[in-house]
């Protein structure tokens, strides 16, 4: 049941993004379609995390501002291809991920939380004060030339999103239908007893750390092709923080299916706010759903459904 | 001896600046560590205090300091509306670990938001005679726009010391968290405790916010640099322990001071994470903790 | 230690910062045994099963099971090894259903997967007496459910030594009866139980053997009508 769900809907990506490529679509909406499907790879990062190990980290910029910076590096020192920057955004990020995963020996709850937000702005004051990436002014990055079978380097980077959209849910999914996601489940509902039940939970959060940390790193590495001008504010921007929990919260956090449902929904809510109306008010939208469901609706657009399917067979 | 003058400077300033630092802190001392109301929205509304002075200085050149007293009974109000809003959603259902944290932050954004469409990005700033001036100690200078918040810090810190300690309302908000029983034999409601101890602790903002706009201009993402700072003062302060939380500030205050001077502003930043990570790494219960 | 071998626990003692939990406790229980541990409020029962069971390290002293040295073996490894609790207060996994909780420990601990866990949680869930809630979430249970469920999830983990913290509290006394047959039903299954109680009926009913802490130290230990007429453990209780 789940299989196919999860079937249709990678099916469905592969095939909006073909024909959204074929309709030679305004370049505006590779834009927009781009931030869209890095939002899916954040929101189900962060989900891994947050959603399944209960565990909420902040700290989602850090994470993917460090996948960014790794791009910076890599494409100034050494004029990397895309897919090294990929390898290279996921590694390190991992890297961070299993450091915070540590963390979680001696830090539960709010305390967690707390450390992964100063985490960011720990890294932040780092970026900003180095010269080599830019700092505080920021680093301006070329696009390489025009590339065969697409029509321009956004349309690449969008087919690229997409894949690393792709890929993030069938991570998602395979963590959660395994005996690891349910080792998390059982972590999230209670740590010790979920120990002392011959669940490792050390490596288990590790898991969840290193591959959501590595995740969030991935959809930050084509970041400076995509806006080709890096500066700290954007890629450290609270927005990724916000934004990467509000997702799973509106959606629901339980499946790999509730940030999908709330990074699609509220990604597109922002990109058409952002044109129509401002994208101050657009956040503020963001924050007032946020609010309005982690109130009315803790479990979110899937729990609802759930909730409305069961009414009705009661 | 320039350097030795620069230190000396260094060192009151980061005392004064932590002064101020006790008083944007001290309600989240009280909501975290008294009521274990992880508030990660309260240096949201200091900022939301330095507007309303900024505000009511420019329209009718209220004194800051004034003006900062005088919003203490709205601020008291938004935050009793916020602890019945947390109370009845999250703390009621035990769930307010990870909902209750996402509901926090939700605010801090749209407070946030809010400041920026109505005033925008701009750096804003307040009016009042004292602010230019300075005063000389020899080769120790020190700007009233440091001294005067610290003092007004010094005096707020010792009121709440007073009132938690002195009065039965304040020794219920002691007993809130820890001990339950005590609670009830003193024949009181831990609820309407709580709705009066985050009450006072987000009325602190107001004159904090007071504080803030003196000492320098203010814009409303500014918020965020003060999370890292207010939990690093108050798990660094012994959680909930009033004299713990001054003292705290005071060793950030003076930390971020010595790192400003000689390491340059933007390193400063950094330091009371920094200071946090290290704190919640290796002693979680503070360092005046038990 | 002229034991058998199966559960060594040797001067073991815990602090935290200035509170002596237990001070240089020494236990021998032999496989096959109900073995009793009581004490008032406060005395270290807990601390020292949470030291056997390893979610808190013990200080100095150390815990032998079957031949392991469990002093630096983590909690979920000492389950595999053959080591299941119950907790005094249930911390079931909320948000499964009643079945799923015993899959956790099925997978983890015993390794069970499959059809073959399924069937294995069906007989736990049998013998406990929750057939009906297999797919009842574990939040809506009613407390002695949950305290069903609570053993059955430890037994979900084939356990060699079974630990019940005071997994009767709060029941009447029909359910009490309840509990203890599912207990000595386990027991005869040969497996080792060490039950923490502060119901005396109970205890002295179900334990061959029991030790008495208090303030942090063992004080006796002997059969349930020693330990009755034992005049320290009478002062222990009724304090002076």
């Amino acid at each position: 049941m789940r299989g196919r769900t999860f079937g249709v809907v990678v099916i469905g990506m592969v095939l909006a993004g073909v024909l959204f490529t074929r309709l030679g679509a305004n370049q505006y909406y590779y834009f927009a379609a781009y931030v869209i499907l890095q939002y899916v790879v954040l929101a189900t990062a962060w989900n891994i995390l947050g959603g399944y190990t209960g565990y909420v980290n902040f700290g989602t910029a850090a994470f993917f501002a460090l996948g960014a910076y790794t791009s910076v590096v890599l494409i100034k020192g050494f004029a990397a291809p895309l897919p090294v920057l990929l390898a290279a955004g996921a590694a390190v990020a991992g890297l961070l991920g299993l450091g915070i995963g540590y963390l979680t020996l001696r830090l539960r709850g709010v305390f967690f939380s707390i450390a992964t937000l100063a985490l960011a702005v720990v890294l932040q004051t780092m970026v900003i004060n180095w010269d080599y990436v830019g700092g505080a002014r920021g680093i301006s990055v070329v696009r390489p030339g025009r590339l065969p079978f697409f029509g321009s380097y956004v349309e690449f980077l969008f087919a690229v999103m997409l894949l690393l959209a792709i890929f993030a849910i069938a991570v998602a999914w395979w963590i959660e239908t395994s005996r690891i996601g349910r080792g998390l489940a059982a972590i999230r509902d209670n740590e010790e007893a979920a120990e002392c039940m011959g669940v490792p939970t050390l490596r288990l959060k590790l898991i969840a750390t290193t591959v959501s940390g590595s995740l969030m790193g991935v959809a930050g590495a084509p970041f400076p092709y995509y806006v080709t001008f890096v500066e700290p504010s954007s890629a450290f921007n609270l927005d990724y923080a916000v934004n990467s929990l509000a997702m799973p919260m509106i959606g629901g956090t339980t499946t790999w299916v509730g940030p999908v449902i709330g990074a699609i929904l509220l990604g597109t809510t922002q990109q058409v706010a952002t044109v129509t109306i401002s994208s101050a008010l657009n956040l503020l939208i963001v924050g007032i759903i946020l609010v309005a469901f982690v109130i009315l609706a803790p479990d979110g657009i899937l729990g609802l459904v759930q909730r409305l399917k069961g009414g009705a067979r009661a | 001896m320039v350097s030795l003058d620069l230190l000396a400077n260094a060192v009151v300033a980061g005392i004064l600046l932590g002064g101020f630092y006790a008083a944007v802190s001290l309600g989240v001392s009280i909501a975290f560590g008294l009521l274990d109301v992880v508030n990660i929205a309260h240096p949201v509304f200091v900022i939301l205090g330095s507007y309303a002075v900024y505000v009511t200085n420019t329209a009718f050149g209220l004194d800051p300091i004034v003006a900062g007293i005088v919003f203490t009974p709205v601020f008291y109000g938004i935050g009793v509306v916020v602890y019945r809003i947390y109370y009845v959603s999250f703390e009621k259902k035990g769930q307010e670990s990870l909902r209750g944290l996402v509901f926090f932050f939700g605010v801090l954004f749209i407070v946030e938001v809010g400041l920026t469409l109505k005033y925008g990005v701009d750096y804003r700033l307040v009016e009042a005679q004292y602010i230019g001036e300075s005063l000389r100690f020899g080769p120790v200078g020190i700007a009233l726009r440091l001294l005067v918040p610290c003092v007004v810090a010094v005096l707020l810190t010792l009121v709440l010391y007073l009132y938690l300690a002195k009065t039965f309302v304040g020794r219920a908000i002691k007993a809130v968290s820890q001990d339950s029983l005590a609670l009830r034999l003193m024949g009181a409601d831990p609820v309407k405790v709580k709705d009066v101890a985050f009450g006072i602790a987000i009325a602190t903002a107001s004159l904090a916010g007071a504080l803030l706009i003196m000492i320098g201009p203010v814009e409303p993402s500014m918020n965020r640099e003060y999370i890292g700072r207010v939990f690093a003062v108050a798990v660094l302060g012994g959680m909930g322990s009033i004299g713990g939380t001054f003292l705290a500030a005071v060793i950030i205050g003076v930390a971020e001071s010595l790192t400003s001077t000689f390491f340059g502003p933007s390193w400063a930043v950094a330091v009371s994470f920094g200071v946090l990570l290290l704190a919640l790494a290796v002693r979680p219960a503070g360092l005046f903790g038990s | 230690m002229t034991a058998d071998g199966f559960l060594e626990v040797e001067n073991v003692t815990k602090r935290f910062g200035g509170f002596q939990a237990l001070s240089s406790v020494s236990l021998h229980v032999r496989q096959g045994e109900r073995f009793g541990l009581i004490g008032p409020n406060g005395s270290g029962k807990t601390t020292l099963i949470n030291c056997i069971s390893g979610t808190l390290r013990n200080d100095a002293g150390r815990i032998v099971f079957e031949g392991h040295d469990l002093t630096a073996v983590p909690a979920h490894r000492r389950t595999r090894l053959g080591i299941a609790r119950s907790f005094q207060i249930p911390k079931p996994f909320a948000s499964m259903t009643v079945r799923d909780n015993l899959t956790i420990p099925l997978e983890y601990a015993a390794r069970a997967h499959g059809v073959d866990a399924t069937e294995q949680a069906r007989a736990i869930l049998r013998l406990m007496g929750l057939e009906a809630k297999a797919h009842a979430a574990a939040a809506t249970l009613t407390q002695i459910e949950m305290r069903k469920l609570e053993l059955g999830r430890a037994m979900a983990a084939k356990p060699k030594l079974l630990v019940a913290d005071e997994a009767m509290a709060g029941l009447s006394s029909a359910e009490v009866d309840d509990i203890l047959d599912i207990l000595f039903q386990l027991n005869a299954r040969g497996i080792t139980i060490i039950m923490i109680e502060h119901i005396m009926r109970a205890v002295m009913r179900f334990c061959e053997r029991i030790a008495v802490l208090d303030a942090g130290e063992k004080i006796a230990e002997g059969g349930p009508e020693a330990i009755l007429a034992n005049a320290a453990v009478e002062r222990a209780y009724l304090g002076q």
